[in-house]
């Protein structure tokens, strides 16, 4: 019984066994049938596709993104750049065609055949770089004996073109070569070694949108390496778009009214925080920075004393100087420590425990209310302002202001600035809070640091009624058939604390400071519109020190920043501006003039001959 | 255990020849493919790799001979739990490479617990199917449980992702399932039903980039840039070998780095460029053998759980030798799949090689019964 059925499971499994040994024969000849088919039917074509190895991937880099103004204007494009390859499979004897190349085009021999060991000989099929960007000389020459030189290419390569150098630098930034660390983090996917990146400014921030997917070709090849046959073609996709906010005639001009000075100007729309202006002088010319820029260019940059490769409007950080008596005044209004009718008496100092505490007026600007105190930007009447609402409470209205912290600005390195408190001060230096020092800081001077950018916030904020904008520097991103594929809208990050009354106050003093006829800033005054605005001068060091400098060169970084902020016209506010010199001295005569200039440029109220009498001298 | 002098009468020697055939073969294919081309002194580092990964591979299949197989069948829900238990650690503390998320580190020495998984899911279904065999099939009830069993170790693979190994356990599974025979209207309800979910989850499951790469996969063309360029290459090489070759080390495709990963997945097209249609049918002649050799000792065993065990660990190696050289030669689509003891990697080696040991167990002790 058990045997009967011990027989029966044989002849099931011997069953299933010749199955599943049929299904393998099957697949086997299968398998020899497709070896003969590919060996012997099609061998000899195989063979002679192996020999010349005729088909080859070429890679089609996407052309990146354009950035225009906000008008529309072409700021960023790319330009064809000829780039000078060897194929060392088709180059025959290699260095007798690059003698022959090095004498041809005048670049030393030693340098090309450089290129080719760096990369080493392992990839004879892949084209070597042996100069980028030739010239149209060169590149004439190449092509003129062409035949002379086999294995030799030229490769034309999109490349980023800036088309007004060291405008609005800081702000579109530049490009630079991926680096094997950011390839192997897998970040970039899309990018192989030798492609281009955003490194600083715009190109950076929206690196994702510019960037585009690479393509490629498979092509046939003869025997000397050119392409007989395109076999497929994957399209690269271009980048997109960017729009920026930034308006270009205003730049310009407000970059000639920087030159040969260190400084910022920032310009917003008040009503959605739009980047107009952002200036940081001086400045670097971008177009330097592509294929690398030369050793000496970037030692010449660093060793500026003005700080080229810095963006002054985002990473400067400055004391505000009498700009912050906008803030005091607003802290003082908000908690009724002072009010419309509150006046002060300045005899041109203020005497705090056994210490004088000068105004910059020295024979004092006799009585004043909080409106003339911003106007003629009397120091007693905030000392004894400041003294009343406390380091602490101050600090509480800054940061509401949206001072002391990071406006949120779409570009890398932005600074923070520095707003004191108490607690602050016990942890930086162990060091209890001095009533003094309170004195100091109500009228910007002290730790305080802000930094261009969120002064401007700040006062685009003051000149429309107390809303904080994020300031944004491009509105709308296209692809390249114009589609929108993203709209960047104005942001919100906060409110002016303070009331309807406070802000009508504090307004009316910024008017009268251009508007009043003892205003700081009445120098630039027009007939056409009223404006508003703030002098500021912040000191670089406490002079009390008195010594003495012979150097002019010295004398000159001892020079105190000039501040101006404004904004235009004063009744329905379409512009604000903040602007700082480095050591221009005085506010008024500095900065101010800046201003103003751009602000009637802005409103078309500025006659083109006058551009260049308008700026003020260096 | 003591020791039985039938074993040793009983022992494979035919089996053991052709793994060790193979492997040589494997070598000299490997040679060529790192060293062509290669600038350095002495032997390249995955050859040399690969020679330990074959020495312990034969030391691990040495060691699987001296238990009884049978044993298995006890210890089957054990091993299971411990490569499951192995998969769910992948899960929270694997290594990731490539891409994905397949190794465990264990005491400084790295594994991939989805190649234990095939062992493993083999040695359950064996057991399951070895207890519910008969000659009608299996019903749709009888299916239940292995069908569990194999679905849990196959998402937590197709999550790491590996697709290739996900595949893999349900062409082993399903191999198994139709060789131990189901009923003729289950296989007919299994079929329609598949018919009416992948519609769905095609059009309402999947999203687009999902579907590109599905796309992609059945047809490399639609990718000329990378899969589709690489076939293209491997195609090249295999046809240029024509009839006798271009001989050892010289073939240019592989020399001149054409060919992708023609240390691992693409090795085949080393050997059919520098050995030609001789070599390759060499190498084919050989794998067919090992796979009826396979199919013999599940034929000749006296125990019905041996008998699918050894049908389930030949199918494991048909399987790779059908979907690497297909895929290589253009027929298949494109998957990561190394071709068994000719590939450079270590987890291929050491799975295979407990196989081909379980194989040569169960060969030796084909008289055992119940």
């Amino acid at each position: 019984m058990v045997e009967l059925q011990r027989n029966k499971e044989r002849d099931w499994m011997k069953q299933r066994v010749m199955v599943a040994s049929l299904c393998v024969l099957i697949v086997f000849i299968m398998l020899f049938l497709r070896l003969v088919y590919l060996q012997l039917i099609k061998g000899e074509e195989y063979r002679r596709l192996s020999e010349t190895n005729c088909v080859r991937l070429k890679s089609i880099k996407p052309s990146r993104g354009l950035i225009f103004d906000r008008y529309g204007e072409l700021l960023v494009d790319n330009r064809p750049a000829f780039d000078l390859v060897i194929v060392l499979e088709d180059a025959g004897s290699v260095p007798d065609t690059i003698s022959f190349l090095s004498s041809l085009i005048d670049e030393p021999y030693v340098d090309l055949m450089e290129q080719i060991q760096k990369t080493g000989v392992g990839a004879v099929y892949k084209p070597i770089i042996l100069k980028k960007d030739i010239s149209r000389d060169q590149l004439a020459v190449v092509e003129a004996h062409k035949f002379d030189l086999p294995g030799i290419y030229v490769e034309i390569e999109p490349t980023r073109h800036y088309i007004h150098p060291k405008t609005a630098a800081h702000l579109l930034g530049y490009l630079g070569e991926v680096n094997k660390k950011e390839l192997e983090s897998g970040h970039f996917p899309l990018l192989r070694a030798g492609d281009q990146i955003g490194r600083y400014g715009v190109e950076k921030s929206f690196e994702s949108y510019l960037q585009g997917r690479r393509g490629g070709r498979q092509v046939e090849v003869d025997v000397n390496g050119r392409v007989v046959q395109v076999l497929k073609t994957v399209d690269p996709e271009p980048g997109n778009d960017l729009h920026l906010t930034l308006d270009l005639p205003l730049q310009q001009l407000a970059e000639d009214l920087l030159k040969g000075r260190d400084g910022a100007v920032v310009a917003l729309d008040p009503s959605n925080g739009d980047v107009l202006v952002m200036v940081s002088s001086p400045a670097f010319d971008q177009n330097d920075f592509i294929g690398g820029i030369s050793n000496n260019k970037w030692r010449a940059l660093m060793e500026n004393p003005g700080r080229p490769m810095i963006n002054k409007a985002i990473q400067g950080e400055y004391p505000p100087a009498s700009t912050y008596k906008i803030l005091t005044a607003i802290a003082g209004l908000e908690e009724k420590q002072i009010d419309g009718r509150t006046t002060t008496f300045c005899p041109g100092f203020y005497t705090f425990r056994g210490r004088r505490y000068h105004c910059w007026r020295k024979h004092g600007h006799g009585r004043l209310n909080v409106v003339d105190a911003l106007s003629q930007s009397c120091d007693v009447f905030f000392y004894l302002a400041g003294e009343k609402i406390g380091v602490d409470a101050l600090a509480q209205y800054a940061m509401g202001c949206g001072l002391g912290r990071p406006t949120g600005i779409d570009l890398d390195h932005e600074r923070q600035g520095l707003i004191p408190t108490s607690a602050w001060k016990r942890e930086r230096f162990n060091e209890a809070w001095f009533p003094g020092e309170t004195l100091s800081i109500s009228i910007g001077q002290g730790f305080n640091l802000v930094t261009p950018l969120q002064m401007a916030v700040f006062t685009a904020a003051v000149a429309n009624g107390g809303t904080l904008f994020r300031p944004r520097v491009a509105s709308t991103i296209k692809d390249v058939h114009g589609q929108v594929v993203a709209e960047l809208e104005p942001e919100i990050i906060g409110g002016i604390p303070a009331g309807q009354n406070t802000l009508d106050l504090v307004r009316k003093g910024m008017v009268d400071v251009i508007q009043g006829d003892r205003g700081t800033a009445r120098s630039i005054r027009i007939k056409q519109i009223q404006m508003a605005g703030k002098t500021g001068t912040a000191q670089v060091f406490s002079r009390k020190t008195g010594e003495k400098f012979d150097s002019e060169n010295q004398v000159r970084t001892l020079q105190d920043h000039a501040w101006f902020v404004c904004y235009a016209p004063a009744q329905n506010p379409v512009i604000a501006l903040s602007v700082i010199i480095e050591h221009g001295e005085h506010g008024s005569s500095a900065a101010a003039p800046v201003a103003g200039t751009l602000v009637e440029k802005y409103l078309g109220l500025l006659e083109p001959e006058q551009t260049a009498d308008a700026a003020p001298e260096g | 255990m003591m020791f039985d002098r039938r074993l040793l009468e009983h022992f494979d020697w035919g089996l053991l020849l052709l793994v060790l055939l193979i492997s040589g073969c494997g070598l000299i294919v490997l040679y060529s493919a790192v060293m062509a081309g290669w600038q350095g002194h002495g032997l390249h580092s995955l050859f040399e790799r690969q020679l330990i990964w074959i020495g312990a591979g034969f030391v691990v299949m040495t060691g699987v001979l001296f238990f009884d197989f049978r044993h298995l069948n006890k210890l089957n829900l054990i091993i299971y739990g411990v490569c499951a238990g192995l998969l769910i650690g992948v899960l929270f503390f694997g290594q990731s490479g490539g891409g994905s998320q397949r190794w465990l580190s264990l005491g400084g020495i790295s594994i991939q617990p989805s190649e234990l998984m095939k062992i493993a899911l083999i040695i359950s279904l064996a057991s399951i199917y070895a207890a519910t065999v008969s000659p009608e099939g299996l019903s749709f009830r009888q299916l239940l449980k292995p069908a569990g069993i194999c679905l849990i170790p196959v998402g937590l693979i197709v999550n790491q992702p590996d697709l290739g190994t996900g595949l893999m356990l349900l062409l082993i599974a399903g191999s198994i399932t139709l060789f131990v025979k189901v009923e003729k209207k289950v296989l007919l309800i299994l079929a329609g039903l598949s018919g009416c979910i992948v519609p769905v989850v095609w059009f309402f499951g999947l999203k687009a980039y999902q579907k590109a790469r599905i796309l992609t996969f059945l047809d490399p063309d639609r990718d000329p840039l990378g899969t589709g360029y690489h076939i293209i290459q491997s195609k090249i090489a295999i046809g240029s070998g024509m009839i006798t070759g271009k001989g050892f080390l010289q073939g240019t495709q592989n020399a001149l780095a054409f060919l992708p990963e023609q240390h691992t997945d693409f090795i085949l097209s080393v050997l059919a460029e520098e050995w030609g249609l001789v070599g390759s049918a060499v190498l084919l002649v050989l794998y067919f053998l090992l796979i009826s050799w396979g199919l013999n000792i599940a034929y000749n065993c006296r125990n019905m759980f041996g008998s699918i065990l050894a049908f389930g660990i030949t199918s494991m190696i048909f399987w790779q030798i059908f979907i690497n050289i297909g895929m290589v030669m253009g027929l298949m689509p494109v998957v990561g799949m190394p071709l068994p003891l000719v590939s450079y990697g270590g987890s291929s080696v050491i799975t295979n090689m407990v196989g081909f040991g379980i194989l040569l167990n169960i060969s030796m002790r084909r008289f055992y019964t119940g």
